[in-house]
């Protein structure tokens, strides 16, 4: 069977450019959060990890950046809201959501993407490999919102901050989601350049020409 | 092409300025939403307070405003029924508490602190606070300045604080009195306190930090 890549609806392009928005400001300006006490420890006596390069700073200040964080924050937030909201009322989000059959298929991909192994029969739209990545990314943000909301509001969530072993290791959670969004994001657009304009088009107008002649490998 | 929109707005300088300042009051009006003023911040057990000789110390313009001590009074104004300059003995004769409270800053650390003193809840009724009233304004010595939403300002954690580590406040902590406000972030918790008033219209200047950019509510 041949097929096209799923066409994008509009909820699912809508949500994914205003999250990639706003992750293009909310990591930025964390870090200019983050420098103003770049520890995770005492402030007495306090231990630097280090210093955010000024180049991947957001902000100017401790206050610019925080107004950056918050607007965004809460764009993000009803964009994800929105986003899991329509993907599990339409059932779109079962093609990318990573369940336990999923498991067995991901070694075959990773053999084939980086070890040069046999190109496994993919019958869905996306391969296990994508699966785990989309549903790992979209559960790290879900971590930055949450751990974030909890920094935010420690004594009205004091519970969610208990939950999450306290203050400073939601400060870690945090900081550790936004690393593993990171670590997403290059593979992302290696795989958004390999699989060429059609396809990443596609995330703007909805579907993949099919007259374009645009190869798509895992189709 | 929503998105592409949404970009070009951050690309205008006086649009951006105004959407992320937007993001701020939005924030600040959902936490007003979110307080909760029955829900008390979290206490502590005394061997779990920091040593006060790791209790950091963020005076934002002096450590010393050279506050004379023993004519020191607090001014009330405002929404009061009885306005006029309060003495320290005045008001140490409210009802007295003392909790072990986290003070977080917006920094990002945090401490546990041991605090002493009476509400500000008990000052404002014997001052006779207009009950409708929203807002406290507060100014120091330093001339250091901030402002508090009524809610916070009548939960029973917030207190006029005159003792640390069950010692009078000293200079540097803001004696002779002080907020602390388990409910807020420091900045909100201003030292050297010598005036308050009662008022239904926050005035141009509503926090030292606030009116360079920080949430003014603040609120944890």
């Amino acid at each position: 069977m041949t097929r096209d890549h799923a066409d994008h609806p509009a909820v699912v392009r809508l949500c994914h450019w205003v999250i990639a928005l706003a992750l293009a400001v909310l990591i930025p300006s964390g870090l200019e959060v983050f420098g103003a006490f770049p520890s995770f420890g005492d402030k007495i006596p306090q231990r630097d990890l280090f210093d955010p390069p000024s180049a991947l700073r957001l902000g100017d200040w401790l206050g610019g950046a925080l107004q950056w964080h918050f607007t965004f924050a809460w764009l993000l937030t009803m964009a994800i809201v929105a986003y899991i909201a329509y993907q599990a009322i339409t059932r779109n989000g079962r093609q990318v959501l990573f369940v336990a059959r999923d498991l067995r298929g991901v070694w075959p991909m990773v053999r084939h993407y980086f070890l040069f192994g046999p190109k496994p029969r993919v019958t869905e739209t996306y391969n296990p490999l994508q699966k785990l990545a989309y549903s790992t990314a979209l559960a790290l943000v879900i971590v930055s919102i949450v751990t974030g909301f909890a920094l935010y509001k420690p004594v009205q969530l004091s519970w969610l901050v208990t939950a999450l072993g306290g203050f400073r290791l939601t400060r870690i959670w945090h900081f550790a989601s936004m690393c593993g969004v990171l670590a997403f994001i290059p593979g992302h657009l290696v795989m958004v350049a390999l699989h060429g304009w059609g396809n990443f088009a596609s995330m703007w107008t909805g579907s993949i020409r099919k007259e374009s002649g645009i190869r798509i490998p895992d189709s | 092409m929503l998105p592409l929109a949404g970009a070009a707005v951050l690309l205008n300088p006086t649009w951006r300025a105004r959407a992320i300042r937007g993001g701020l009051e939005l924030s600040d009006a959902a936490s007003a939403v979110l307080f909760d003023p029955y829900r008390m911040a979290p206490v502590f057990p005394d061997r779990d307070v920091t040593p006060l000789e790791r209790y950091p110390l963020n005076s934002y313009l002096t450590h010393d405003p050279d506050v004379d001590l023993d004519d020191w009074r607090l001014t009330v104004t405002g929404l009061v029924s009885k306005p006029g300059d309060y003495s320290l003995d005045a008001i140490r004769g409210l009802p007295r508490l003392r909790q072990n409270t986290r003070h977080i800053c917006i920094e990002g650390w945090d401490v546990i602190g041991s605090y002493g003193g009476v509400r500000l809840a008990d000052l404002l009724t014997l001052v006779g606070a207009d009950a409708q009233a929203q807002f406290v304004e507060f100014g120091c010595a330093d001339d250091y300045y901030e402002s508090l939403d009524i809610r916070t300002a009548r939960h029973p954690q917030s207190l006029l604080c005159d003792e640390m580590y069950g010692r009078p406040l000293t200079r540097e902590h803001g004696a002779p009195l002080r907020l602390v406000l388990p409910t807020k972030l420091g900045y909100k918790q201003a030292k050297y306190l010598v005036s308050l008033r009662v008022t239904n219209v926050l005035g141009p200047k509503r926090g030292y930090w606030v009116d360079q950019g920080y949430s003014w509510y603040g609120g944890l």
